[in-house]
């Protein structure tokens, strides 16, 4: 292992790592070390480049700059498989368990034990038996099919996979996020007992509170560098870690709201009363007015993109309801939700709203066509009048309503995704992580364009998971956690290590 | 903003990739053209003779009219594999002796009545029963086949002869064209008509391009299926009355692998197989390049092996140009 010269060894050491994609610097800079038999924390914001690290770390993409050592050799894996093999494992968030394969044969996906082609499952059982017992889970039978166990079971079968490799390190990217609470303490128990054979961890959670329970050290990244590195993860002030993260080199520049009370008299749009969906959020209410951004913050898994898809209809809450203008809406359909005036800009683009093969046009009036046919009959004309109008309102580049909108950029796709529900009346547009693939000068843009929609009188629902997004353009602001909003507020009120705090602890500072 | 900056802005964008559909169809007008070129060289006393063009278009008719409600299911993600059945079994239905009784109008009903019903099933099991296409349908063919048989004990239906007006849509001729090639040619138009022109086809390519943007977006996706699957068997019915027409007959063998023909005349007219793109010109162009090939297979004296070796191979040919042509410009 690593040269020891006083101070602890090193396993993994990373300095000064670039990773350049077209137009955005992913990583610009991070430095990064982990002792054997620690658990290190990595923390940032969403964006902050956490996630390309761990590709790097995989193997799947590489560094244009810098360099990396693990175990004391030059650390350069051209494959996710080389990577393994040099004993770093990761386990993704979303698991990457093949569910019709057995338990077994998730453990040794791509190093079967076999001989002359044929595997040996007797031979694989009792080693996979093996590591599912020292993970302190020797029930789970060998030959089960993954997809049937629950998630936390699939993920004890992803870290079987990881210690297969005799991995020496092991990411795991929110390890707890699709957990229970008493699920989370197994998974901290196994932790433990790796760190105790020397095994490394780096850990990536938005939770503040796992990290000081499982942490031994923490690493901040923010805008793809390393802000702070070796901070001691159970004596760290909250305060410091969050102003850490926050301080932003990039101020977006969002539009004048209206006086906080400019919106008393207005009437409701919407009026959501104890929504509940069992698993995801429960007993949700809060009306949107005419005219008003209502955001919701909140992280992944927190009930908030939930929240939204029900009261669109494309979930169906199990008690509570929805009404737009007072009058209750259908629930668990989205056709309902539209012809009563809503609108979704869901939060991929790309699968949930377009249709990338057709022009702008087509999907501009994909949601409307009623409007312009008569017995079915479409007024193609009239449909052309609108789109132009459309394009020239919100400045869609380039203004032709021919292209295909898989070659526009991510802020006009957005545009032509919100101008599908301005061809008609809309009292409610609900937008999902609106500006995200949206570059930065976009988005300043979108925000814009947002704020100009309110001001015709159209309620606005808004999930983003930046905090800076939310605050800045909503005029008021629900904090999600844990499927409960735990605090409502005027937007002006709150600052982002509030947001943040009231997101991951549920106590303001 | 000023006209300067507006230029700037426009210039700095490629001119607008479309794709390139119009390309595609003149390969298959083109590979028509050869065809008859090669028909003319070598069956010159035959093949250009008023009498082998209608007979070419009367081939095409019957799988024609059936590629036009093919072109639509696939277009909207889906496949249909019953169509030969159902044309069978709408043949079938419709030349038994108690239809066959009521004249000839009821006989034309009771096989579109047979395709549409038929298709309204294959369109419940899938969009309501959630069945994946390939399987509902193939159940279909399977038991509408069966249906068809147990119908007529396995015999062959004659059209009787006061019911003589089925025949005649063969037989009659306008403009040296027999009836039927009018009937296949109102069908495509009226099918261009319904894909291009009216809210249901846009919404065809929405549900077959992207299912999640058009259930989001309001679009009842599960109605708009069913709704494909009973046009699809509406154009069996069609070609059931089209196939009676030319035969004189009702059997639970005719259309046997009209599915296969279809679906290949289809995808070699440019249209994806996994949805949300496609023309109804291309799929008749399709159907047209095959019909050809079959004549003049048949006029020169080939086997119809050799025939399903020429078919297979411009199946593979055409899906690697189309492939080419539609490669997303980057």
């Amino acid at each position: 292992m690593g040269q020891y010269n006083g101070d602890p060894p090193v396993l993994l050491r990373m300095r000064g790592i670039v990773k350049r994609f077209p137009g955005v610097r992913a990583l610009d800079g991070v430095d990064l070390d982990v002792r054997p038999g620690e658990v290190h924390c990595l923390l940032g914001q969403n964006g902050a480049g956490k996630s390309t690290l761990i590709k790097v770390l995989a193997g799947a993409h590489r560094p244009d700059e810098g360099e990396i050592t693990f175990g004391g050799e030059p650390f350069a894996p051209a494959t996710p498989t080389a990577a393994m093999r040099a004993g770093i494992a990761t386990i993704y968030q979303e698991l990457d368990l093949v569910d019709g394969l057995s338990v077994t044969d998730n453990v040794f996906l791509g190093h079967e034990r076999s001989r002359l082609g044929f595997t040996r499952r007797e031979e694989g059982d009792r080693r996979a038996r093996e590591l599912l017992a020292r993970l302190g889970h020797g029930e789970i039978p060998p030959r089960r099919e993954a997809g049937r166990l629950p998630a936390a079971g699939r993920q004890v079968v992803s870290m079987a996979r990881a210690l297969s490799h005799e991995a020496r390190l092991i990411v795991m990217d929110e390890p707890s996020a699709a957990l229970a609470h008493d699920e989370v303490d197994n998974l901290f128990r196994i932790i433990r007992e790796l760190t105790r054979e020397g095994v490394a961890v780096v850990y990536i959670s938005h939770r503040l509170a796992e990290i000081r329970e499982i942490g031994d050290r923490v690493t901040v990244l923010k805008d793809g560098r390393t802000v702070a590195r070796d901070l001691p993860a159970r004596t760290t002030p909250t305060n410091e870690i969050v102003a850490l993260m926050t301080g932003r080199d990039i101020e977006h520049a969002f539009p004048d709201r209206p006086a906080p009370d400019a919106f008393d008299d207005r009437p409701e749009v919407l009026r959501v009363e104890g929504l509940t969906l069992p698993g995801s959020f429960e007993d949700v209410s809060f009306a949107v007015r005419a005219g008003e951004i209502v955001g919701l913050a909140g992280l992944v898994g927190s009930g908030r993109s939930e929240i939204l898809e029900t009261v669109y209809g494309a979930r169906r809450a199990t008690a509570g309801r929805v009404l737009i203008d007072g009058r209750p809406v259908r629930p668990g359909s989205p056709g309902a939700a539209v012809r009563r005036g809503m609108g979704l800009a869901p939060e991929e683009r790309k699968s949930q709203a377009l249709l990338l093969d057709q022009s702008v046009a087509a999907n501009m009036s994909m949601a409307g066509l009623d409007r312009y046919s008569a017995f079915g009959w479409l007024n193609r004309r009239r449909e052309r009048a609108d789109v132009r109008a459309q394009i020239a309102a919100l400045d869609i580049r380039p203004p032709d309503p021919d292209r295909p909108v898989a070659t526009l950029s991510g802020g006009n796709q957005q545009k032509v995704v919100l101008a599908r529900w301005l061809l008609g009346d809309r009292r409610l547009l609900v937008l999902d992580e609106p500006t995200r693939g949206v570059d930065v000068g976009a988005r300043a843009e979108l925000y814009g364009v947002v704020r100009e929609l309110a001001a015709r009188g159209i309620g606005v629902l808004l999930v983003s998971s930046e905090v800076p997004e939310v605050l800045g353009l909503a005029d008021r602001v629900l904090v999600v956690r844990e499927g409960r909003i735990v605090h409502e507020g005027d937007a002006r009120g709150l600052d982002e290590p509030a947001v943040l705090n009231l997101i991951m602890e549920g106590s303001a500072l | 903003m000023t006209a300067g900056d507006t230029d700037l802005k426009t210039a700095a964008v490629p001119k607008a990739p479309r794709v390139r559909r119009e390309v595609h169809h003149i390969g298959l007008v083109a590979a028509l053209v050869l065809l008859a070129l090669v028909g003319v060289v070598t069956e010159p006393d035959n093949f250009a003779t008023s009498g082998n063009v209608a007979g070419i278009l009367a081939l095409a008719a019957t799988i024609g009219v059936i590629t036009v409600g093919m072109t639509f299911v696939i277009i909207g993600g889906g496949i249909d594999l019953s169509v030969g059945a159902l044309m069978a079994l709408a043949s079938v239905w419709a030349t038994t002796l108690a239809t066959q009784s009521y004249g000839p109008v009821v006989m034309v009903v009771c096989a579109l009545l047979v395709g549409t019903g038929a298709g309204l099933v294959n369109g419940l099991l899938i969009a309501y029963g959630r069945l994946v296409p390939f399987i509902a349908t193939l159940a279909m063919l399977v038991a509408a086949r069966g249906l068809a048989q147990r119908m007529s004990d396995r015999k062959t239906q004659l059209v009787r002869p006061e019911n003589d007006a089925i025949e005649a849509l063969s037989t009659t001729k306008v403009l040296g064209l027999p009836l039927v090639v009018f009937i296949f040619a109102a069908v495509a138009a009226a099918g261009w008509v319904l894909l291009n022109r009216t809210t249901f086809g846009r919404r065809t390519f929405a549900v077959g391009g992207n299912p999640e943007a058009a259930r989001l977006a309001g679009i009842d996706v599960r109605r708009h299926t069913l709704m494909s699957y009973a046009l699809s068997g509406l154009c069996c019915g069609v070609a059931a009355i089209i196939i009676m027409a030319r035969t004189t007959t009702g059997s639970s063998t005719h259309g046997d692998l009209y599915e296969l023909d279809a679906i290949a005349a289809v995808i070699i007219g440019g249209t994806l197989l996994t949805g949300g793109r496609g023309t109804l010109a291309g799929s008749i162009l399709g159907v047209l390049v095959f019909t050809l090939i079959t004549n003049l297979f048949i006029l020169n004296g080939l086997q119809t092996s050799d025939q399903l070796i020429a078919k297979g191979a411009i199946i593979v040919v055409a899906v690697l140009l189309q492939r080419r042509g539609l490669r997303a410009p980057t």
